[in-house]
């Protein structure tokens, strides 16, 4: 049997990751684990892109004292980059969870289906229109509706 | 069949994704910027942890750019999250032992924290790491007695005066002649405490900052009325 190498391990590992997120954002209903989904997906993507530095026999971009010279170093850069990408992940997800609790207070439900039944419930009545209708749809006869048709609208 | 179609949609970017990925060399690719940094990064910033001089010194103005998001995603929390009722039910206090235990783990996390931030030119580690971790030291009282207070005030005056010295110690390199943010002082013996001119500065900064930020939104985050 033709014997795999382990690097593909590496990129399974993180691009399965990517892709167990994704999947989860789009199926689970419930958003809160649309949020946790998107932060597996987050994880698979630093892993990723740590990945794209690593050097066999290398170590971590750090001098130490008795390190002989020319030790082989991992790519500092992408690195670096990750830090930024987690530290802007923790914002988004701190803003996620906040409207969630706003979400929740106000419809005491995070299930999207459901929710979405509510908003566009909430957005028909803002706008004054029937439920069979949308909110967005232009009052009166199309192309052009008379005057006092478009008075007559509440 | 909505969830189909989400299923074959993931399985579709995961087959692309790795055949993107298998064909680029593994572990050897051209590493163009990387190993210049590599070789000339520990001269021309002093730092030994050379991560913190891509993070400070080569890239300082993202690492800005980065504050600012972090500071406008508390922001945004505190215009959605709204200004608490004074009369809004609190959570109980907790019990002893989480009581008794944060207690000790304030000041064992306080003092990790710094030493984080402080170290992080020499040892893996710096002003994010240390930054979460000193707001984890000042939530955890939070979390066992809701009825403590943090003061918002203070947190953001302290944010505020972080985030005005992050500035200030890049215009003063540019007062200096050099470009915004550029590395200031002496560079100092490779691998000692005081190295690295105005990075470990800069990092201070940047933990102070993360801290109060990430406390302030913390706590915000869990004084949000439980119900309404």
């Amino acid at each position: 049997m033709n014997q795999l190498p382990v690097e593909y391990l590496f990129f399974v590992g993180a691009i399965g990751l990517v892709g167990i997120g994704v999947a989860g954002m789009l199926l689970c209903r419930n958003l809160f684990r649309v949020l946790l989904a998107l932060v597996i997906a987050e994880a698979g993507a630093n892993l990723l892109l740590v990945l794209t530095g690593y050097r066999w026999d290398a170590v971590a971009p750090i001098v130490l004292p008795g390190m002989p010279a020319g030790t082989t170093m991992v790519d500092p850069v992408p690195q670096a980059l990750v830090l930024t990408a987690i530290v802007i992940g923790v914002g988004i997800q701190a803003f996620a969870v906040a409207v969630l609790i706003k979400i929740y207070h106000g419809y005491g439900s995070l299930d999207r289906r459901r929710l979405a039944a509510m908003l566009d419930r909430d957005m028909n009545e803002l706008a004054g229109v029937g439920p069979g209708r949308s909110p967005e749809a232009p009052a009166g006869k199309r192309p052009f509706p008379p005057p006092e048709q478009q008075e007559g609208r509440s | 069949m909505r969830n189909l179609i989400s299923l074959l949609f993931v399985g579709g970017l995961v087959f692309l994704l790795l055949v993107l990925t298998l064909q680029a060399p593994f572990a050897e690719g051209p590493m163009l910027v990387g190993k210049g940094i590599l070789q000339q990064g520990t001269e021309e910033t002093g730092t030994a942890n050379l991560v913190t001089s891509v993070v400070l010194g080569y890239r300082g103005y993202d690492t800005l750019g980065e504050l600012s998001i972090l500071f406008t995603a508390a922001l945004a929390l505190g215009v959605v999250l709204g200004r608490r009722r004074p009369e809004a039910p609190r959570d109980l206090e907790a019990g002893l032992v989480l009581r008794a235990s944060s207690d000790l783990l304030f000041p064992l996390l306080l003092v990790v924290g710094l030493y984080i931030i402080l170290h992080g030119h020499l040892t893996p580690g710096g002003g994010f790491q240390g930054g979460v971790i000193l707001a984890a030291a000042f939530f955890l009282p939070v979390l066992a007695r809701p009825s403590q207070r943090i003061s918002h005030a203070g947190l953001m005056a302290l944010e505020a005066l972080a985030g005005a010295a992050f500035i200030i110690i890049g215009l003063l390199a540019m007062r200096h002649g050099g470009q915004f943010l550029q590395p200031l002082l002496d560079k100092g013996q490779l691998g000692s405490l005081l190295s690295g001119g105005t990075l470990p500065l800069l990092y201070i900064a940047v933990g102070v900052k993360v801290g109060a930020e990430l406390a302030g939104l913390l706590v915000r985050l869990g004084d949000a009325e439980a119900d309404s």
